[in-house]
């Protein structure tokens, strides 16, 4: 018996709909193995976002389908989503989206908290943990509006890693950084598909990051080039 | 502390103004509310059980509910006549059938009853003229039906019986004729008759139509002195259980076809203003509730608004639409609660301070300062009644934003 794809998409197509109807993302057919690390590229606009959207269970497709872990997710009530979202999935956005009112910690301990697994101590460890992995152990209890952008991105990376997601979606997750920090993103999120064996699948625009991905996946007008 | 909750506080905590604005709409809602009912409710309570201790519960009159029809219309019962200017045929008044009555009542299980001939006369002490009505009893069946006895603040029920022609009078009376215990007043009839009269008691039932207006007598020498020999036109009724008032009036009027009043048709007008007075006080503090609930719905609908790249992250992170719909309900909930501590603390106070204060009143009743419902009754309505509309005002903003996807906040960016 195989493993099946961490992510997969079958003829995946998104059509917003309306008096002109837009298409975000039309016919994609994409599978994602456990320890690979992908990255998605395209020029502005070509449906990179949508994409990401659609696998990570955010959106539901117009047609197609998004598997997760061999598992289809068509039929699946929007609590069921959110519930395989809380535990298999890590997103992380274009924009960092942190809650203002909660430190770093508090921020990352959320995730955590609303799966209640872990006792709070181990909670908090974890945490602190993948803040100082992600050099922050300084800014911990420091609020968002305390830290610079590309820390703030950071805490979100470590949010989205909190519940140990076996699938990690990023989008841009480098777009504030220095390109020293962005390297260090990347190469964390290389180890995590390597060492830990997750998946990793993030959008960049820089060429030279998207090197570093064992994998580069192309988007034109919503469609994926064999080109690339 | 809950996930869910520290969210909830943190956005309050954010709107803090706002939020403390809606905590205070709600205390006062509250407050006003245990306050009033307390002053009102005590009031009412009071008087109510005044009614019952000092009215009969039952009183039976020698009267028709309609004039007795005329021997004209009976004869031409379709006709299209109309009379004018008769003059009815003089009944012979009184309670001609009263053993009968009495009879009857003697057989109904809980139910007292005492005649008396009533009517009025005219007092005369010195100088003072005072015109009262004087109620001829039994003193013996009076015990059963009244407390008569209980409300003498001077002389004793059987001296009425041991003096020649003893008289009990009202509190006001004997303040307005100047007489006191054992001074001899002149009685005068519209019969015409007078008698020399004993004052050998003074009461107080704190009600002032009867403390003002009423005297008591021996039945013999009412009767005497109205000139109506072994006539009785009043019998009053005592019951065990006054919720059956209504039902024995009905019965007693059905049977025997005189005008049969429950003390609560008696004190109807009186009872028919205290449901207005209800009615404008649940309606002042309905509308301060709803003012404080449109409060609510503003603060929380304010921080839906603000909070919605929260909410979609929340919902990213894997947050059910319950999860957040929990958390701006909870807002709300809070609120409640808050708002009703505080207004439970206000509401005690302003109790405690209506209670502080003394005062002569004399309306309806006579009393010194307010008479106040203390009962937890209003504490329970008031506060269940808050935390479910502030609950309620937070529950639209709170489907709103569960309902939002997060996919259109994300996608606009920051
Ligand atoms: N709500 C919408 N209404 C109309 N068009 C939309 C809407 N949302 C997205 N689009 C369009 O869909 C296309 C795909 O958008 P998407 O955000 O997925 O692109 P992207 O590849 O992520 O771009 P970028 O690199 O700039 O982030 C774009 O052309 C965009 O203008
Ligand atoms: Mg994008």
């Amino acid at each position: 018996m195989t493993t099946p794809a961490a992510v997969e998409a079958r003829h995946l197509t998104r059509v917003l709909p309306g008096a002109v109807p837009v298409t975000l993302v039309l016919d994609v057919e994409l599978s994602v193995m456990p320890g690979e690390f992908a990255v998605i590229t395209g020029p502005s606009g070509s449906g990179k976002s949508s994409l990401l959207y659609l696998l990570g269970l955010l959106d539901r497709p117009s047609e197609g389908w998004v598997l997760i872990e061999g598992r289809p997710t068509a039929d699946l009530s929007s609590d069921d989503m959110a519930a395989l979202r809380l535990e298999k999935l890590g997103f992380v956005f274009q924009f960092h989206f942190l809650l203002p009112e909660f430190t770093a910690l508090g921020n990352v301990l959320i995730p955590m908290r609303r799966r209640g697994t872990l006792p709070e101590p181990a909670m908090r460890a974890r945490a602190a943990a993948l803040l100082d992995g992600l050099g922050l152990a300084e800014h911990r209890d420091k609020r968002p509006d305390q830290l610079s952008g590309g820390q703030r991105q950071r805490v979100a990376i470590a949010r989205a890693l909190a519940n140990d997601p076996a699938i990690l979606l990023a989008d841009e997750p480098t777009g504030n950084l220095d390109t020293a920090s962005a390297r260090t993103v990347f190469e964390t999120f290389r180890a995590l598909a390597h060492d830990q064996g997750r998946t990793v699948l993030t959008v960049t625009h820089d060429s030279t990051l998207a090197a570093m991905a064992d994998r580069r996946i192309t988007l034109v007008d919503g469609r994926l080039s064999r080109g690339a | 502390m809950p996930l869910i909750l520290s969210i909830a506080l943190s956005h309050l905590a954010h709107r803090r103004r706002q939020t403390l604005v809606s905590i205070l709409g709600v205390a006062l809602g509250v407050s006003f509310f245990i306050g009033m009912s307390s002053m009102m409710r005590g009031f009412q309570q009071d008087f109510v059980a005044r009614v019952i201790d000092t009215q009969p519960h039952v009183l039976i009159r020698d009267e028709y509910r309609r004039p007795p029809r005329q021997p004209a219309e009976i004869a031409h019962p379709s006709a299209a006549v109309g009379l004018s200017g008769l003059e009815p045929r003089d009944e012979p008044r009184g309670l001609r059938d009263a053993r009968a009555i009495l009879d009857a009542i003697a057989a109904m299980p809980g139910v007292a009853a005492a005649p008396t001939l009533s009517g009025q006369v005219l007092l005369r002490f010195g100088a003072r003229d005072v015109s009262v009505g004087m109620t001829g009893i039994e003193p013996s069946r009076e015990r059963l039906v009244s407390k008569l006895a209980d409300d003498l603040i001077a002389g004793r029920l059987d001296d009425l019986s041991s003096a020649a022609n003893g008289i009990i009078l009202g509190e006001g009376v004997a303040d307005k004729a100047g007489a006191a215990l054992g001074d001899m007043v002149t009685a005068t009839s519209p019969a015409g008759v007078a008698m020399r009269m004993k004052v050998v008691g003074i009461f107080s039932t704190g009600i002032t139509a009867i403390d003002n207006f009423e005297t008591y007598a021996l039945l013999k020498k009412a009767q005497i002195l109205q000139d109506r020999p072994d006539t009785i036109n009043r019998i009053r009724l005592k019951l065990a259980d006054i919720e059956r008032a209504d039902e024995v009036a009905r019965r007693i009027e059905t049977r025997f076809g005189w005008r049969t009043e429950s003390w609560q048709e008696a004190s109807k007008n009186v009872l028919g203003i205290f449901v207005i007075q209800n009615g404008i006080m649940y309606s002042t503090v309905s509308a301060i509730l709803i003012v404080a609930c449109f409060g609510i719905f503003n603060v929380i609908s304010t921080v839906v608004f603000e909070k919605v790249r929260d909410i979609a992250i929340l919902k990213s992170i894997g947050f059910a639409e319950r999860d957040v719909r929990r958390i701006f309900v909870l807002e709300g909930l809070a609120v409640g609660v808050a708002g009703t501590a505080c207004g439970f603390l206000l509401g005690y106070g302003m109790v405690e301070f209506m209670a502080s204060l003394e005062f002569e009143i004399e309306g309806f009743v006579r009393s010194q300062g307010f008479v106040l419902d203390r009962s937890p009754w209003a504490y329970v309505t008031a506060g269940g009644a808050a935390t479910a509309s502030a609950t309620l005002a937070a529950w639209l903003p709170a489907r709103r934003a569960a309902k939002l996807h997060p996919v259109d906040i994300v996608r606009g960016g920051g």
